[in-house]
């Protein structure tokens, strides 16, 4: 997508610790992701793949570079507009699902609605509306314990979208679900990213995953080590 | 968005239990002792007012010697004898009726039946002064009490353990070995505030009593009561001019004797209940004090423990105030139901002590109303740190939180 970019690092740093102990997890990284991109990011533990996702995410907050999100400078805002981008802009999507226990499917996918200060009848209407696109309409009720893992992701994705979000953020999602499971939850994130515009960022360990992706970054040791378009990608044009 | 967070905060608790309820009980403790004090402490005060009017508004009790005061000593008394009683009725001008009287506890016979009972020797003005009538036979006679002849009034106790549902009249019981004939019985007056059967006395002559019973001159106590338009105060000050001017107290002495009428004995009452009610109230805020305490180390746990459900909701957009208010409203409905069982509990504790000594229960709804605003207050300041560190959490860590 040409223009504005949808995200972009620009020199971003993000080190831990002081003096001799500091470790860069990210060093100098340029990166341009546009809008409605499906990225994939590889990389082995500690190359600064899920400090990246963090920042992308509005999680976390780079020590020297810029970070814009929508053209905004979201590397310098402050907890509570940081927050606010999540809310309104981004929906996440995590390897352990991270659901509300004790919490029914539909209780969970409303949540974001309620710190967005939705009224309730909207709230259960586009909470029911997610859950029938993830296809999980008949398990509303059900709390985390009564479903199984690939149902309980497919909660979780349903609340990622439940605000309509610009950018999907996704930390291995299938690293805890066999093939097939798996193979679920990758068609519905590309169904969305192509049937919605919506931009999926992805942590995975697995290349048969990250295929699903038109873009694969790789990370190693704070820098891209490499940057390749998908030729397998069967949607690339 | 208030409501859900009471519901939240509600099925928290449910979860756990009994971990909830056992923190209350600090709380539950220090609620049910306050709310049980004060019914209680009202409703006896009630009673004791009720009581002192029964005795009559206009009545003055003239006693030896003077209440003890920190830090001086002890005024020398010496006992009032007939002689004073004597004087004093011929020297008090507006007095309705003097009466005498001394009391002993001794044991009362009659066939094979005995108890104890309280027996007071007095005149016929007694009972004009105490305002206390019988319902059958008759009090003493000038005769009689000028002559010390040991006739009795009984109260209703006394009968019903004699006589049951026989006539008392002109039987005769044995005093301490006295024979005494039976010539009235004395109207029911029932328990006292402080607990005590009014009923179970035997009423006879002053003399015969000195002389038979107690076996010295003493008069104890003389009871005035003053004509209708005669003000208490008017009358206390005749009576401590009467009674110096008989006592041959000089100038520059102290009163060797007291007089007191019925608002002065139950504001004496009062303020020592209301002693009793400040140092519970002391040990009931130790307790609400403990109690929130424990609030605030349940929460802490609390907050622990759903580290990763605050990184769950921080990530998906919740506000700061979002988690403080989540937890704070949790603290506060907790120690409220705290505070509501405590109600509970204190108002069947009062309930109870009003059955078992006969006194009014009458709860107050502000009380209740400020004790549950008190527990709730409790949940809310100590609520806020753990709630606190909650919403601040990075939500990066928050979410890797085991």
């Amino acid at each position: 997508m040409p223009g504005q970019p949808f995200i972009e690092f620009v020199d971003l740093w993000k080190s831990y610790g002081e003096g001799e102990a500091q470790v860069n997890a990210l060093a100098g990284v340029n990166l341009r992701i546009g809008h409605g991109e499906f990225v994939t990011i590889m990389g082995p533990s500690g190359s600064g793949k899920s400090t990246a996702m963090n920042i992308i995410g509005c999680l976390d907050t780079p020590t020297s570079g810029d970070y814009k999100f929508m053209g905004v400078d979201a590397g310098n805002l402050d907890r509570a507009r940081r927050a606010m981008l999540r809310n309104l802009y981004i929906g996440f999507v995590f390897q352990g699902y991270n659901l509300l226990a004790r919490t029914s499917a539909i209780d969970n996918v409303e949540l974001p609605l309620i710190y967005r200060g939705a009224g309730r009848r909207e709230r259960k209407l586009r909470a029911e509306a997610a859950l029938e696109l993830v296809g999980l309409s008949d398990r509303r009720s059900h709390t985390p314990a009564e479903l199984s893992g690939g149902q309980q992701q497919r909660v979780a994705i349903a609340r990622a979208i439940v605000t309509e979000p610009a950018l999907l953020v996704a930390d291995e999602p299938t690293g805890n679900l066999d093939t097939a499971r798996s193979h679920e939850i990758m068609s519905l994130l590309t169904r969305l990213n192509e049937d919605r515009g919506l931009t999926v960022v992805m942590v995975t360990h697995e290349a048969e995953i990250a295929a699903y992706g038109s873009r694969t970054i790789r990370f190693v040791d704070g820098h891209i080590a490499s940057d390749v378009m998908n030729k397998d990608h069967a949607h690339v044009s | 968005m208030f409501l859900e967070t009471v519901s939240l905060a509600l099925s928290s608790i449910r979860r756990n239990a009994l971990r909830s309820f056992l923190t209350l009980l600090g709380i539950v403790i220090g609620v049910a002792a306050v709310i049980a004090m004060i019914t209680i402490g009202s409703g006896t005060t009630d009673k004791v007012k009720a009581d002192i009017s029964k005795l009559g508004s206009n009545l003055l009790t003239i006693r030896t010697g003077q209440p003890p005061t920190p830090g001086t000593a002890p005024v020398r008394a010496r006992d009032f004898e007939m002689k004073h009683l004597t004087a004093l009725e011929a020297n008090l001008a507006g007095a309705k009726a003097i009466a005498g009287a001394s009391q002993k506890t001794v044991r009362v016979v009659y066939g094979t039946e005995s108890l104890s009972a309280s027996v007071t020797g007095t005149d016929a003005d007694f009972f004009t002064v105490r305002d206390w009538s019988v319902t059958s036979g008759r009090t003493f006679t000038e005769q009689e009490t000028r002559g010390g002849i040991p006739v009795c009034v009984i109260g209703e106790t006394v009968r019903k353990q004699f006589f049951g549902s026989g006539n008392p009249l002109g039987a005769i019981i044995r005093v301490a070995r006295v024979n005494c004939p039976v010539i009235g019985l004395l109207e029911s007056k029932g328990t006292s505030g402080f607990g005590q059967d009014q009923d179970n006395v035997v009423m006879m002559p002053l003399q015969a009593f000195q002389r038979r019973i107690a076996g010295s001159n003493q008069v104890e106590t003389i009871y005035v009561s003053a004509n209708d338009g005669v003000a208490t105060s008017e009358m206390q000050t005749r009576i401590e001019t009467a009674m110096r001017e008989i006592r041959k107290i000089g100038p520059d002495q102290e009163d060797d004797f007291n007089v007191r009428d019925q608002t002065q004995i139950a504001n004496a009452m009062s303020s020592t209940m209301g002693v009793m009610t400040g140092m519970l109230s002391a040990v009931a805020g130790v307790s609400l004090l403990v109690g929130g305490i424990g609030i605030m180390n349940i929460m802490l746990v609390s907050v622990t423990e759903r580290t990763r459900e605050i990184g769950i909701r921080l990530a998906i957009g919740a506000q700061e105030w979002h988690i403080l208010t989540q937890f704070v409203v949790e603290a506060t409905v907790l120690a409220l139901l705290g505070g509501i069982f405590g109600i509970g509990l204190g108002l069947g504790l009062a309930a109870l002590a009003s059955y078992a000594f006969a006194i009014p229960f009458n709860p107050s709804l502000s009380v209740i109303v400020l004790a549950a605003g008190f527990s709730a207050a409790i949940g809310l300041v100590f609520g806020f740190f753990p709630a606190l560190r909650g919403a601040r959490l990075n939500p990066i860590d928050a979410l890797r939180h085991e």
